[in-house]
C-alpha cells in the first residue's frame, strides 16, 4: 500500500497538501479536483451558482429593508400560530426548521449506507428524507395560503412595509420549489437504489451509462444545500 | 487480468466518504440544539445587538457544521474547498455597497417626502 501506482497522467496517490496542494492541484494537467469525480465537482459548481442566487434574493430583501421609512412587519407575531388558546410566536417555522434538519441528518445516513451497498436501508431512508421534505413543502403551503388569507399580497400587507410580501413569496417560493424538485429528485434516486440498478449495473434509461452508489452523495450534497439555504432564511428573514 | 483490474484501479482515483453512523447522529443532536437556541432566542424576545450576535452566531455554526460534516467538506482536497467556499465571500463585498445604497435611499427618501413611502 505504501508504493503508489503511477498512471499515464502521471497522478500518484500521494499529491501535495495545504496550499502546496491547491496550487499542485490546479496547475496540474487535465483535472483540478484530483480526487472527486466530474459529477460531484459539477454538482458543488451548480450549488455554488444557486448560493448566489438565493444570495442575491437575500440582499434584495436586505435592501429593501433596509430603505424603507415604513416600519418592517414583526416576523415573529407575523408568523405566530394560535394552538389551544395561546397564541404562540414563529411555532410552525420552528417545526419546519426542526423537521428539514431531520431530513438532512437521514439523508446524511443513507449516502453511509449507499456506500456499505445496503441497498434497502438506502432507499428507505432516502424515501424518509423525501416524506420529510414533502411535509415541509406541505407546511409552507399552509403558510401561504394562511398569510394570503389574511391579506398579504407581494404589493401590500396589513401591518407595514409593502415589500414584505414580495420578499417573503419569492425567498421562500424559491426554496419551497427546490425543496419540491428535491423530493422528486429523491424519488427517482430512490427508486433506483431499491431496484438493485447499482449492484446489477443497470444502465441509465437516459444516459444508458451505468450507474454507481455515488449518485446518492451527489443527490445528498443537493439536499443538505437546500437545508442550508433554510438556516440562513431562518436567520435573516424570520428571526432578524 | 489483475494488471488491468490495478490499472483501472490507479485511474478510478475517486474516493468515497465513509465516517461512522456515530458522527452523523452527533451532528444532528448539536443542529437540533443550534436550532433551539436560535428559537429561544425569539421566544424570549431578546432584543438589540445581543439577538444579531445569537441569530449570527448559531446560523454560521449551523451552516459550518452540514458543510464541514454533511457535505464531507472537511475531507475534501483543499484546491475545491476554496473553489467552493471563497467565491461566496465576494457576497459580503455586495452587501457593504447595498448598505451603502440603502442608507442613501433612505436620506433621499426621508429628506424629500419626510418619511411617506
Amino acid at each position: 500500500m505504501a508504493q503508489s501506482v503511477p498512471t499515464h497522467t502521471g497522478e500518484t496517490d500521494e499529491r501535495p497538501h495545504g496550499l502546496r496542494g491547491v496550487v499542485a492541484d490546479f496547475s496540474s494537467d487535465q483535472r483540478a479536483f484530483k480526487n472527486v469525480s466530474w459529477g460531484k465537482a459539477m454538482m458543488w459548481i451548480f450549488l455554488l451558482s444557486d448560493t448566489f442566487i438565493f444570495g442575491c434574493f437575500l440582499l434584495a430583501y436586505m435592501t429593501a429593508r433596509m430603505s424603507t421609512p415604513v416600519p418592517w412587519p414583526n416576523p415573529s407575531e407575523v408568523f405566530a400560530l394560535t394552538i389551544g388558546g395561546q397564541e404562540i410566536p414563529l411555532i410552525l417555522i420552528a417545526i419546519m426548521t426542526f423537521i428539514l434538519i431531520s431530513s438532512s441528518g437521514t439523508m446524511a445516513m443513507a449516502v453511509n449506507f449507499g456506500y456499505r451497498r445496503d441497498r434497502r436501508t438506502t432507499a428507505a431512508l432516502m424515501l424518509l428524507t423525501a416524506v420529510l421534505g414533502a411535509s415541509f413543502v406541505g407546511m409552507q403551503a399552509f403558510e401561504w395560503s394562511k398569510l394570503i388569507a389574511e391579506g398579504v399580497r407581494p404589493w401590500e400587507n396589513p401591518w407595514g412595509a409593502a415589500q414584505f410580501g414580495s420578499s417573503f413569496f419569492m425567498i421562500t417560493g424559491f426554496h419551497g420549489t427546490h425543496v419540491s424538485f428535491g423530493v422528486l429528485f429523491l424519488l427517482i434516486i430512490a427508486r433506483k437504489v431499491w431496484r438493485g440498478d447499482f449492484d446489477t449495473e443497470r444502465r441509465g434509461f437516459f444516459t444508458s451509462r451505468k450507474g454507481n452508489y455515488e449518485i446518492v452523495e451527489i443527490m445528498g450534497l443537493y439536499w443538505h444545500f437546500v437545508d442550508l439555504v433554510w438556516v440562513f432564511i431562518f436567520a435573516f428573514f424570520y428571526l432578524w | 487480468m489483475e494488471q488491468v483490474a490495478a490499472h483501472a484501479q490507479a485511474q478510478v482515483k475517486e474516493q468515497h466518504q465513509q465516517h461512522p453512523i456515530r458522527l452523523y447522529l452527533v451532528v444532528w443532536g448539536f443542529l437540533f440544539v443550534l436550532s433551539a437556541g436560535s428559537y429561544f432566542v425569539d421566544y424570549v424576545g431578546l432584543q438589540g445587538y445581543l439577538r444579531w450576535f445569537l441569530i449570527l452566531l448559531f446560523m454560521i455554526l449551523k451552516a459550518g457544521l452540514i458543510v464541514a460534516v454533511f457535505m464531507h467538506m472537511a475531507w475534501e482536497r483543499l484546491a475545491l474547498v476554496y473553489a467552493i467556499l471563497l467565491p461566496p465571500l465576494l457576497v459580503l463585498v455586495f452587501v457593504a455597497m447595498m448598505v451603502s445604497e440603502s442608507n442613501y435611499t433612505i436620506f433621499t427618501r426621508m429628506a424629500v417626502t419626510g418619511g411617506a413611502p
